[in-house]
């Protein structure tokens, strides 16, 4: 037996609610919209241009990016960097990437066979060298790269030759002397060529493999042991990516990085001309 | 694809130590704080369960210049014992132990909080030593609750990423656990090798879960 207060207060109970569900609701869609426009809001205020590069590239391209945009205030550049051929499977995947630079032609060259990139607007823009490196607090340095093979060296940092430039370079040269069997044991595999760089400036390996450009960053760290020359130059190609969102921008990031201007600047951080 | 099963059998011996680690030390450090009261219990307590909250890459980091050849503790571990951790695996195995420890050692701690003094006061009168208590009393019935910490760590391990790469690199055979061959086979472009690894890799996630279920069902028996 429900008495007559208690109906009343049954019905006084699902008014209630049915004013809580509507208010809810009503806040609900209220916060939604507000995080939807705090999520998305961001894109809304400049064009972006999406610049994928090399590792090896970080310090120079982070130096360029505002430069460029003192040139085009309409456009803010988001710089992405890593191993150049993690940045090609990103891309491949659908990145919204509007540049490509890569530290090797392999990886332009993989990219160009997909489709990925516009061809006719791909041009080299920068060369480097393959250094060995060791640690600046280390005893002595080795000679030759025929030095690296002795027990002395435990362990060399070496970019993967699977996805990094640097590594590949690498095991190119150490093929070429005949090495490969014998370095390949002590290598520490490095996911970028900053990696590389890093575990050397750590003395966590006794030696590594990286560019000039690189050695040049941490001179309190590491110390250049010797060139090693590669059987191909070094050569950075760059090119817009063939689904560029922002291709008029793309197409002028690409030539400002050939300007006198950008390359003064490539040139600060050790990298040659083409 | 026969290259799988050795990131596999690795990721499965990295994980298995892990967990005998956890299982040791998670377990003392439960008790531990589940038993006794002394200042800096809270902190304590806080310490050890931010693996838990940390970023991966930041234990990775602290993990790296610890035990680094120039680290303080890795140079005395160099110059006193020869033991170097970085790029071994041995070192993977202190990183997933590390990370995974706050699974284990809470759930220990919260097992051992819900046993009932009485049972072991009843041991005590009849004059058993403590150690004995510990061991036939005590553990026996925050067990199952341990047990659920363990597999959870030993998943937890299993699928460590972040610290592992800072600490152990990527070597494979000795360092390439199945998350990281996944990441590098997916940075080189390998997406064949990818596919084949993160079937192996879910389908080990299922057969740990199942095996979960089975050694920690929902009732203990005796009890309903």
């Amino acid at each position: 037996m429900i008495s007559d207060g208690g109906v009343t207060s049954v019905i006084y109970v699902c008014i209630l609610r049915s004013i809580r569900y509507t208010f809810t609701e009503k806040i609900m869609s209220r916060l939604s919209l507000v995080i939807l426009t705090l999520l998305f809001s961001a894109q809304a205020v400049a064009a972006e241009l999406t610049v994928s590069a090399a590792a090896s590239l970080t310090n120079a391209f982070r130096e360029l990016a505002p430069l460029y945009e003192a040139k085009h205030p309409d456009t803010k550049v988001q710089l992405n960097f890593a191993g150049s051929g993690a940045l090609l499977q990103q891309i491949a995947k659908g990145a919204p990437v509007d540049v490509f630079a890569s530290a090797d032609q392999v990886t332009m060259n993989q990219a160009q066979e997909q489709g990925l990139i516009k061809a006719d607007q791909r041009s080299d823009f920068v060369s480097n060298s393959l250094v060995v490196i060791v640690p600046l607090q280390g005893s002595g340095a080795p000679a030759s790269i025929q030095d690296l093979a002795k027990p002395a060296y435990e362990r060399v940092a070496i970019g993967l030759p699977a996805s990094v430039p640097v590594g590949r370079y690498t095991k190119s040269v150490l093929e070429k002397a005949g090495l490969w069997a014998a370095i390949e044991p002590k290598m520490i595999g490095a996911q970028n060529v900053r990696q590389a760089l890093d575990y050397v400036a750590r003395g966590e390996v006794d030696a590594g493999f990286v560019y000039a450009t690189d050695a040049a960053i941490m001179p309190d760290k590491v110390k250049v042991a010797f060139t090693a020359p590669t059987q191909d130059p070094i050569l950075y190609p760059i090119a817009p990516v063939a689904s560029a969102a922002n291709a008029g921008a793309a197409k002028s990031f690409v030539d400002f990085v050939h300007t006198d201007e950008a390359q003064a600047v490539m040139a600060k951080y050790g990298f040659g001309k083409p | 694809m026969a290259d799988a099963w050795i990131p596999l059998a690795l990721t499965l011996k990295v994980a298995g130590w892990a967990t005998l680690l956890n299982l040791i030390f998670g377990v003392a450090l439960g008790y531990l704080l589940a038993r006794t009261r002394f200042p800096g219990r809270d902190l304590l307590d806080a310490i050890l369960t931010l693996p838990m909250v940390m970023p991966p890459t930041v234990l990775g980091y602290y993990l790296l210049v610890l035990l680094g050849r120039n680290g303080a503790f890795g140079a005395w571990l160099q110059s006193t014992f020869g033991i170097n951790l970085i790029f071994t695996w041995q070192g993977a195995v202190l990183a997933a132990a590390i990370v995974a420890f706050p699974l284990t050692f809470k759930s220990a701690r919260a097992a051992f909080e819900v046993v009932e003094p009485q049972y072991e006061q009843a041991a005590r009168v009849l004059r058993i030593g403590e150690m004995a208590i510990f061991f036939r009393v005590t553990l026996p019935l925050a067990w199952r609750g341990i047990l659920a910490g363990l597999l959870l760590a030993f998943a937890r391990a299993a699928g460590e990423f972040g610290a592992t790469l800072m600490v152990a690199g990527s070597i494979p055979g000795k360092t390439q656990t199945l998350s990281i061959a996944v990441y590098e086979a997916v940075q080189a472009g390998q997406d064949d090798l990818a596919n084949f690894l993160v079937l192996v890799t879910s389908l080990t996630c299922i057969v740990v879960l199942l095996v979960a279920g089975r050694l920690v069902p929902g009732r203990v028996p005796g009890q309903s």
